[in-house]
C-alpha cells in the first residue's frame, strides 16, 4: 500500500509540473483551403510574439463553423461564408453575432493523376460538371477530348475524388458547378458537405491530394499550392468570357476585382464563375471567423493584433505560397472593421 | 477481538459476521463504502453512456424513425439521413474479415493446441499476443502504403483475371475499398481468433482425444472429428469476439476503405463504415439533425456490438465449462 | 497397409502441415510489420524527431517533441484516474461486494469494454467539451481512462481472487480486521499480476486514436496544463500519413515504430512479469 501511495504521490507532482502555465495559447481550427499560409502566419507570428500561440487544426470549414459556433475554438475558418441560418444560430446561441474577415484569396484547381500525360488539359464548365456528376466517365470521352486535341487522352475510367468531410473548398466548388450547369444545381447543390453522384472521399485538401497522387485516372480538386507543392498537373477551366485560364494570382486576383468594389459590409461574398476575360471562374476569398465579443481581454487582444499584422505584413508571405493578396480596398475595410471586435 | 469466520468452501470473499461497530472500528466499513463508491461509478459510466447515445439521437428517431436503419441516402444539404450505406459497409468489411481470419486463426490454433510442443506453443502463442496491441493506427499506415498500392497493382488485377465473373471481383478497382479493409481488419483479429480458439481446445478432456486414437484415427481425424467439434461452442465464442473488434475498428478502416457511402456487390468498390464516417464528420456536423443523426450511428453500432459481445461471452463460458483440464496427449 | 490408409495418412500430415503453416504466416506477420516500421521508420529517427515542434505545411524538417509529450501526459492522467476506479472496484467485486451487486458490475464492466472507442470519443465530446467549451487534454484522458477501467477492474478482481483462501484466513484468526488484511496480505499477493494488468491497459490505450479525435484534438506548439488541446503520437501518425506531404509521410513511419516500440517493450516485460510465477486467469 505504502509504496502504491508513494508512486502515486510522484505522478501527481509530474502532473501538477507539468500543468504550469505560461503562454497565451488561442485556438483556432477550420478549413483546409489555406492551412499552409495559416500555418505559416501563426508560427511567423508566434516568433514575433513568443508568449502567443495561435494552434490552428485543420479539420475542414465545415468544422470550423461548427466548432466556433459551439464555442469550443476562439476562431473559426472556413472558405464557405455561413448563410443567413447559420448567422442566425451562432446569434441565438451567444447573443452576438459572429464576424467574417477576409485573409487571402484562393484557387480551387482541378488536378489531375494520368499515367502518361503530362499535359495541361483544358476543361470546360460542361465538361467538369459532366465529370463530377458521373456522366463522362472515361478520359478520352470527346466532351474532354474536343478541347485537348494533341493530348493523347486513355480509353480509362475517370476515378472522381472529392471532400469526404465538411469543406468549404467543396463549397467554392460546388458553387461554380452549380452556376454553370443546372443539372448539378438540382441535382445536388452547393455547401460544404453535399451528396455526391461518384468519387473516392479524402480528408481535408491534404487528403484529396494524397488520393489522387496515389491513384492512377484520377481528378479532384484542391487548393492551388497543394497542386503546387505536389507537383502534380492541373487543368486550365474555361471562364464566363470563354477564355480557358491557368490559375494563378493574376486570375484570382481579376475574379476579385469586380468584388472588391461592391463588398458588403459583412465581407460575404461569391467570386466564382466572375466576369471578365482575366478571370479565374474557380476563385474564392476565405475568411477567419471571429466572435464581435471576446470576453478574455487578453485575447481579443491578441486575435486583434494578429488580425492587424495579417492585413499589413502577413499579406507578403501570400504570394509565396500561391495565395493572392486581398485587394487594396478590401484591407482598408476590414481595418476599419477591426474595431467591432470587442 | 474478532472471532474466526465460519470457513466457507468456494473462491468468494470470506463471510465477516462481527458486528456493525466492530466493523466499522477496524475501518472496514469505511472500506467497503469506498470501494463501494468505485464499484458504483462503473456502472455509472455506462449508464451514462447509453443514457447519452439515446438522448442524444432524438431528432433523427423522431423524424425516420425505424426507416433510418433502411434508408441509402446521407444528404447534409437535405437533411436526409440514412444508415444503410454505413451498416452495409460495416457488415461487409467484417464478413470479409472474418472469411479471411477464420481458416488462418482456426488452423494456427490447431496447430498451437494439438502438434507444437509446449514450449513452442507457448513462445509462439507469446509473439500472437503481441501482434494483438499492435495499435489500430498502425496497421492503417501499412495499409495505405502496403496493401493498397498491392491490391491495386497486383491482388485486384489477379482476382479479375480468376474470378472476374463472380460480381464480387468486377467493377473499377482504386486499390481502396471493401476488400482492402477486409483483408486489414483481418490480420486485425487473427490474434483473438487463435488465442481463445487455443484456449478452449487446450482445455478439451484429453480423453476425447485418446478414444478417437486408440479406435484408429489419425491425428488429423482425431482432431478434426472429435475435439475441434467438442470446442465447437468457444472456437464460435471467438469468432463472435472477433467479429465485434473488427465492426467498432475505427482508424485502420477509414484509411484504406475510401470513404464514399456507396453500396455495391463488388469488393473493389470504396464505401464507408459506422465508425469511419462518424471519425470523418462529427467535429463539423453543423446542423443538430446532422449532428444526431451521426450519433444514432454511434447507437446503432453500440448496439451491433453489445449483441455481438454477449453472444461470445456466453459461448465461451459455456465451453469452458465443458471441458476441464489439458488436452495434451 | 492399403490404400485408403494411405491416403488419410497423408490427408493428415498434409492439413496438420497446413496448420503449422498458418501459424506461422500469423507469426510471420508480426515480424513483418516490425521489421518494415523498422526499415522505413528508423532512418528518421534522430534527435530533430524528439525535440522539434512540427514545421509549417510543407515544409520540411521539424519534430514531434509536442505529440510524444503529450501522449505521455494524456497517458499519466488516464492512468491517475483510470487506475484506482478500476483497482478499488475490482477490490469491491473480489473481497466486499455480494453477489447481486457483483454481477451488476460485471456486467457494467463487460459493457463497457466492448464499447467501440469512437463512441467512447462521443461521450467525452459530450460530457467534457461542450459544457466547458474547450477541447482539452482533460477531455482526452478522459477518454482513455474509461477505456483502461474495465480491464484493470476484472484484472484486479480475478487476482484478488486468486490469493489463497489460507492467506486471508490466517491473517484473520490473528485479528487482523478484513481491510488490515487486504492491505497487508491479498494485495502485496496478488500485486505483480494486478500491476501486469495495469501494463498491459496503459499499452492498449496508448495506441488509441479515434477516442482523442474529438476531446484531445490537436496542438502544433506544446500544450501547457490540462486544459488545452494538446498533440498526440496516434493521432499525428494518423493526420501525416493521409496528407500528401513526403516529409511527413516518413515522420510518420519514424512516429510509428516509436510508438509501436514503446507498446511492445511494455507487453513484453508486463508479460515476462507474470510468467515469472504469478497463476494467470485468462479473461
Amino acid at each position: 500500500m505504502k509504496r502504491f501511495a508513494g508512486l502515486a504521490l510522484v505522478f501527481l507532482a509530474a502532473a501538477i509540473i507539468t500543468g504550469a502555465q505560461s503562454a497565451l495559447l488561442m485556438n483556432g481550427a477550420g478549413a483546409t483551403f489555406p492551412y499552409p499560409i495559416y500555418s505559416k502566419w501563426f508560427d511567423e507570428y508566434h516568433k514575433m510574439h513568443g508568449n502567443i500561440q495561435i494552434n490552428y487544426q485543420s479539420i475542414g470549414s465545415g468544422g470550423g463553423i461548427k466548432q466556433i459556433t459551439e464555442g469550443t475554438v476562439d476562431f473559426g475558418a472556413s472558405d464557405g461564408p455561413l448563410n443567413d441560418q447559420q448567422l442566425k444560430e451562432f446569434q441565438d446561441k451567444h447573443g452576438y453575432p459572429v464576424l467574417h474577415f477576409p485573409t487571402v484569396l484562393g484557387a480551387a484547381v482541378p488536378a489531375y493523376n494520368i499515367p502518361g500525360v503530362t499535359a495541361t488539359l483544358k476543361f470546360t464548365p460542361a465538361a467538369l460538371a459532366g465529370i463530377f456528376l458521373g456522366k463522362i466517365t472515361k478520359w478520352n470521352d470527346p466532351a474532354i477530348a474536343s478541347q485537348n486535341k494533341g493530348v493523347n487522352l486513355p480509353d480509362n475510367d475517370i476515378v472522381v475524388v472529392h471532400r469526404a468531410d465538411g469543406s468549404g473548398t467543396t463549397y467554392c466548388w460546388t458553387d461554380y458547378l452549380s452556376k454553370v450547369s443546372e443539372e448539378w444545381k438540382t441535382k445536388v447543390g452547393k455547401g460544404t458537405s453535399v451528396n455526391w453522384p461518384v468519387g473516392l472521399g479524402g480528408k481535408g485538401n491534404e487528403g484529396v491530394m494524397g488520393v489522387i497522387k496515389q491513384t492512377p485516372n484520377s481528378i479532384g480538386y484542391v487548393e492551388l499550392i497543394y497542386a503546387i507543392q505536389n507537383n502534380t498537373p492541373y487543368g486550365d477551366v474555361q471562364n464566363s468570357a470563354g477564355v480557358f485560364v491557368k490559375a494563378s494570382l493574376a486570375g484570382v486576383s481579376a475574379a476579385a476585382a469586380g468584388a472588391a468594389k461592391n463588398m458588403p459590409d459583412d465581407f460575404r461574398v461569391s467570386i466564382t464563375n466572375a466576369p471578365g476575360k482575366d478571370a479565374y471562374p474557380i476563385s474564392t476569398f476565405t475568411w477567419l471567423l471571429v466572435p464581435s465579443k471576446i470576453s478574455d481581454p487578453a485575447k481579443r487582444d491578441a486575435i486583434k493584433g494578429f488580425l492587424q499584422w495579417m492585413l499589413t505584413s502577413g499579406q507578403g508571405y501570400c504570394e509565396g505560397l500561391a495565395y493572392a493578396k486581398l485587394p487594396k480596398e478590401v484591407v482598408a475595410r476590414e481595418e476599419k472593421a477591426l474595431a467591432k471586435v470587442q | 477481538m474478532a472471532t474466526p469466520s465460519t470457513a466457507v468452501p468456494s473462491a468468494g470473499p470470506v463471510v465477516d459476521s462481527r458486528s456493525f461497530l466492530s466493523r466499522l472500528r477496524d475501518g472496514d466499513e469505511i472500506a467497503r463504502l469506498i470501494t463501494f463508491l468505485f464499484a458504483a461509478s462503473v456502472v455509472l459510466i455506462t449508464a451514462l453512456i447509453v443514457y447519452q447515445l439515446w438522448a442524444d439521437s432524438v431528432l433523427p428517431r423522431h423524424k425516420f424513425g425505424l426507416n433510418f436503419l433502411i434508408t441509402r441516402v446521407w444528404d447534409p444539404i437535405t437533411e436526409e439521413f440514412g444508415a444503410l450505406p454505413f451498416i452495409y459497409g460495416t457488415v461487409v468489411t467484417s464478413a470479409v474479415s472474418l472469411l479471411i481470419a477464420i481458416p488462418l486463426g482456426v488452423g494456427a490454433a490447431i496447430f498451437l493446441a494439438e502438434l507444437a510442443p509446449q514450449k513452442i506453443s507457448d513462445t509462439l502463442q507469446f509473439f500472437i499476443d503481441l501482434l494483438a496491441a499492435v495499435p489500430s493506427v498502425i496497421y492503417g499506415l501499412l495499409g495505405i502504403f502496403i496493401v493498397v498500392p498491392l491490391m491495386r497493382t497486383w491482388l485486384g488485377p489477379a482476382l479479375k483475371d480468376t474470378l472476374g465473373f463472380l460480381p464480387f471481383f468486377q467493377g473499377p478497382n482504386y486499390g481502396v475499398g471493401f476488400l482492402t479493409a477486409g483483408i486489414v481488419l483481418a490480420i486485425m483479429v487473427i490474434p483473438y481468433i487463435i488465442s481463445v480458439s487455443r484456449e478452449v481446445l487446450l482445455a478439451v478432456p484429453r480423453e476425447q482425444r485418446e478414444a478417437a486414437l486408440s479406435l484408429g484415427a489419425t491425428r488429423w481425424e482425431s482432431t478434426w472429428k472429435v475435439v475441434v467439434p467438442f470446442a465447437r461452442t468457444g472456437i464460435l465464442g471467438s469468432i463472435f469476439l472477433a467479429l465485434a473488434r473488427a465492426l467498432g475498428e475505427t482508424m485502420a478502416v477509414t484509411m484504406v476503405i475510401g470513404n464514399t457511402p456507396t453500396i455495391s456487390a463488388s469488393l473493389f468498390s470504396p464505401g464507408y463504415s459506422i465508425a469511419a464516417v462518424i471519425a470523418n464528420e462529427f467535429t463539423e456536423a453543423t446542423s443538430d439533425m446532422y449532428l444526431q443523426s451521426l450519433i444514432g450511428l454511434g447507437l446503432v453500432l453500440f448496439l451491433l456490438t453489445f449483441v455481438i459481445n454477449g453472444l461470445a461471452r456466453l459461448m465461451i463460458v459455456l465451453t469452458t465449462q465443458k471441458g476441464s483440464g489439458t488436452g495434451r496427449t | 497397409m492399403n490404400a485408403r490408409l494411405r491416403w488419410r495418412k497423408f490427408v493428415s500430415g498434409f492439413m496438420l502441415t497446413m496448420t503449422g503453416l498458418c501459424a506461422l504466416v500469423a507469426v510471420f506477420i508480426l515480424f513483418f510489420i516490425l521489421g518494415y516500421l523498422v526499415f522505413h521508420g528508423g532512418k528518421d529517427i534522430n534527435w530533430a524527431f524528439f525535440t522539434k515542434l512540427p514545421k509549417p505545411v510543407g515544409e520540411t524538417g521539424g519534430g514531434m517533441a509536442n505529440a510524444i509529450v503529450g501522449s505521455a501526459k494524456l497517458l499519466l492522467l488516464a492512468s491517475l484516474i483510470g487506475v484506482p476506479i478500476g483497482f478499488f472496484g475490482g477490490m469491491y467485486l473480489a473481497e466486499f461486494s455480494g453477489s447481486q451487486v457483483a454481477f451488476l458490475v460485471r456486467y457494467a464492466a463487460d459493457l463497457l469494454n466492448g464499447v467501440p472507442s469512437i463512441v467512447i470519443g462521443i461521450f467525452a465530446y459530450a460530457m467534457l467539451v461542450l459544457p466547458f467549451k474547450h477541447f482539452s487534454t482533460f477531455a482526452g484522458s478522459f477518454a482513455l481512462c474509461i477505456m483502461m477501467i474495465p480491464i484493470t477492474l476484472r484484472s484486479t478482481e480475478e487476482f484478488l481472487l486468486g490469493v489463497p483462501r489460507e492467506l486471508r484466513e490466517g491473517a484473520m484468526a490473528l485479528g487482523a480486521s478484513k481491510w488490515r488484511t487486504i492491505q497487508s496480505i491479498v494485495v502485496p499477493a496478488a500485486y505483480r499480476g494486478i500491476i501486469t494488468a495495469i501494463l498491459l491497459a496503459l499499452a492498449r490505450v496508448a495506441g488509441e486514436t479515434a477516442p482523442l479525435l474529438f476531446t484531445a484534438f490537436g496542438n502544433r506548439f506544446w500544450s501547457p496544463g490540462w486544459n488545452q488541446p494538446t498533440a498526440s503520437l496516434p493521432v499525428v501518425i494518423f493526420t501525416y500519413a493521409v496528407s500528401p506531404y513526403e516529409d511527413w509521410h516518413r515522420q510518420a513511419w519514424a512516429a510509428g515504430l516509436v510508438l509501436l516500440g514503446l507498446i511492445l517493450v511494455v507487453n513484453i516485460v508486463a508479460r515476462v512479469i507474470l510468467s515469472r510465477g504469478v497463476r494467470v486467469p485468462r479473461s
